[in-house]
């Protein structure tokens, strides 16, 4: 096992510092370390950051491999940065079994470039009918402390309670795609102006307020942990702002898409802008971004969601909703917040880890922590060519645009995934 | 311009030199040779998604009497989950020469993607719940026609504008054209936004006939009430069906519009539709000029 000296880098945005990696953790920290044996990284400008956390991956393997597996995935995230991701459980088959989590749980071992934690289902094939085995999926090797049924809600009043009490028994969170399905019936972009315009059936911010604030009802009432997925209205912001006031457990996350774009850019059809909830106003951008800030929202999770060119080469209403996030999450939020990097690192990763149990990750570089960090180049300006991107899939919203930072090396316990901006294997 | 996607690609001056051509054109369908070789070696293909007899047919007519080569294609039922995709039918389109395409499609947005991956010209014969802009032109041609001018016009548009792409483009070409519209529904049947148009809106039709130069009827779907749009087709006749007696409180002048298929006894009443106010035969005329302008302003001018 090589140990690397990291020169000269600021440490979540502290003062210039050396770092030495060993044997899978910091072994040191401070100014002008002695090389020894080490292999020299001279980080000169370049902030170290605790190595990021998605709580919001599709990996799409098993069953769509033809859009991203496990392996590319896997190099997406390396590649932005991340050290874990949380890989949803809308798989083909789903992953609503022992067997099926701790099949992920392998592919990511052998890819070996980020800790791959699945996420269960909440119902069998997310039907939302009864309850998967969550105990069984809770003891497996893959340890599932996540379960949610992304890509659909949990619309049933009782059965959502149901599993939020019955996680509480393996400190579970129940992680719900708020989307109230009535209301939504066909629905394929924000409901509003822009709708109208466009004759697109409107997907209204209530349907998704609507089921936070059922949610965080049940939760309160059963004292249970709740997670909500995907944030994208200024009314949710507020819903969850109330909820934590009156101590009720839940978080939430916002996506990078939702913190940047706004429903005008559906204007010219292209479904790359299609996305499950859908692209909102600028109000909502802005109580989202104020979420952010001030705590309400506590992770900024990718929901990378690859999809082939065949499923979004078409006419929006048949196109997929989903956009790549993994290797621009870093920099949209940079350009979003800048270098506050105490709130990058915050809800980029320490919450992030925190919320899904991923005791490894979320951990400041610090004498004895391991070594699962990122080296960020703030100075860098990335211009996102869809064709370069390590997924298997192309959809990002971002082509051509110019986005601030650059990962350059991620650290896996001590190992490099990424160096010099370049995947390792 | 290269296209025809909305209303919205229309300037006053483009629009009313389409009306203005039309005009002319018209002149040709009088004749006992109903033919110009303007567009002699030029290939128009109708792409049609969606049924719409009436459409096709006049667009068909529209460019035969231009003396095109006219190509339809007829994709029964939804193709686009298995077989081939609209790329790949651009694809061959493309290669087969496709000067112009006339697209009718269920998906909003469908002749946006369409024009994107071909040099011909596109134009939108009806794309989902979005727009139909030559239906649009031909109202406003019937119009001008009828009552000699479009700028100061007050429009009534009175129905299920949630889902009509006739709506759509004819809030926007009045618009351009100074008419003054006011959209007339139940307000589960306009869409949340429409205070963004440049319309006013109203629940209620009885106060506003009276100030209405022209009254366009929109066709409802009997389905709407299923899905509770509505409680039924009987209290919706009542509310916003346009019969005798509601004639009568219109100005002398008024006409009266439909873009057909009717449901007669619905949001028209059968002798309402036959009455000399009734501009329903006259539209389907009017809209093979109109297509016929369309058609010969962007293509005529091409090599
Ligand atoms: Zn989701």
């Amino acid at each position: 096992m090589t140990s690397f000296l990291i020169k000269g880098v600021s440490v979540v945005g502290g003062p210039a510092t050396d770092l030495r990696l060993r044997d899978g953790t910091v072994a040191e920290v401070g100014p002008d370390l002695p090389t020894t044996d080490a292999e020299v990284i001279d980080a000169a400008g370049l902030v170290a950051l605790p190595g990021l956390v998605d709580m919001h991956t599709h990996l799409r393997e098993p069953g769509r491999e033809d859009a991203e597996t496990v392996a590319t995935g896997s190099r997406a995230a390396a590649l932005g940065g991340y050290t874990a991701v949380c890989a949803m459980a809308n798989t083909d088959p789903v992953a609503d079994t022992a067997g099926v989590v701790e099949q992920v749980w392998r592919l990511g071992r052998r890819a070996g470039l980020v800790d791959v934690q699945p996420v269960g289902a909440v119902t069998v094939g997310l039907r939302g009918e009864r309850l998967s085995e969550l105990g069984a999926m809770a003891e497996s090797a893959a340890a599932v402390r996540i379960f949610s049924d992304d890509g659909h809600c949990v619309a049933d009043p009782r059965l959502m309670r149901r599993a939020l009490e019955y996680v509480k028994a393996f400190d579970g969170v129940i992680a719900q795609h708020a989307e109230e399905p009535r209301l939504t019936e066909g629905a394929q972009m924000h409901e509003g102006e822009v709708s109208a315009r466009l004759g697109l059936t409107g997907w209204p911010a209530v349907a998704e307020e609507a089921i936070i604030a059922r949610d965080a009802l049940l939760a309160e009432h059963v004292g249970a942990r709740l997670h909500i997925c995907h944030v994208s209205t200024a009314g949710s912001v507020e819903l969850i702002r109330a909820a934590k006031a009156r101590g009720v457990r839940v978080s939430a996350e916002v996506t990078p898409h939702h913190l940047l774009l706004t429903d005008d850019r559906v204007g010219g059809y292209d479904p790359v802008f299609k996305v499950n909830p859908p692209l909102r106003t600028e109000r909502d951008v802005a109580a989202l971004r104020e979420a952010v800030r001030d705590g309400v929202i506590d992770v900024i999770a990718t929901d990378h969601a690859p999809h082939t060119v065949e499923d979004k080469e078409c006419e929006w209403a048949y196109a997929r909703p989903g956009m790549l996030g993994l290797q621009t999450a870093l920099s949209v939020a940079l350009s979003v917040f800048g270098p506050d990097w105490r709130l990058l690192a915050d809800r980029l990763s320490c919450q992030p880890a925190r919320l899904a149990g991923l005791t490894g990750h979320g951990v400041d570089p610090a004498p004895g922590a391991p070594a699962n960090l990122t080296l960020v180049d703030p100075a860098a300006q990335v211009t996102v060519e869809p064709a370069e991107l390590a997924s298997r899939s192309r959809n990002t919203p971002y082509a051509g645009l110019q986005l601030p930072g650059r990962v350059v090396a991620t650290f896996l316990r001590g190992e490099p995934t990424v160096l010099d901006g370049k995947a390792v294997k | 311009m290269q296209h025809l996607l909305s209303a919205d690609d229309l300037s006053a001056a483009t629009a009313t030199e389409v009306l203005d051509t039309a005009g002319e054109l018209a002149n040709v369908t009088g004749r006992e040779v109903k033919k110009l070789p303007t567009l002699r070696g030029r290939t128009v293909v109708n792409l049609f998604y969606e049924d719409s007899t009436r459409t096709r047919i006049s667009f068909e007519a529209a460019a035969k009497r231009l003396s095109a080569d006219v190509i339809t294609f007829s994709v029964k039922g939804s193709s686009v989950a298995k077989g081939e995709s609209l790329k790949d039918t651009a694809l061959t389109l493309q290669a087969m020469g496709a000067d112009a395409v006339v697209v009718r499609h269920g998906a909003s947005g469908a002749p946006h993607r369409l024009a994107g991956w071909l040099d011909g010209s596109v134009i939108n014969a009806g794309d989902g719940t979005h727009e139909h802009p030559t239906q649009a032109l031909l109202d406003a041609y019937t119009m001008r026609a009828r009552l000699g001018r479009l700028a100061g016009l007050k429009v009534a548009i009175v129905g299920d504008v949630l889902h009509s792409r006739v709506a759509r483009s004819n809030v926007r070409l009045l618009h351009t054209l100074g008419a003054d519209v006011t959209l007339v529904a139940p307000p589960t049947l306009l869409p949340v936004g429409v205070s963004a148009w440049p319309a006013t809106t109203s629940y209620d039709l009885d106060a506003v006939l009276p100030d209405s130069d022209v009254v366009m009827m929109l066709r409802v779907q009997r389905e709407r009430m299923g899905d509770s749009y509505f409680p039924s087709v009987r209290e919706y006749a009542r509310r916003y069906g346009l019969d005798a007696p509601r004639v009568r409180r219109l100005p002398e002048h008024a006409i009266v519009m439909h873009p057909g298929p009717m449901n007669r006894g619905m949001e028209i009443a059968p002798e309402v539709a036959d009455s000399p106010r009734s501009t329903i035969t006259e539209q389907v005329a009017n809209g093979v000029s109109v297509r016929m302008a369309v058609l010969y302003l962007l293509l005529g001018g091409k090599g």
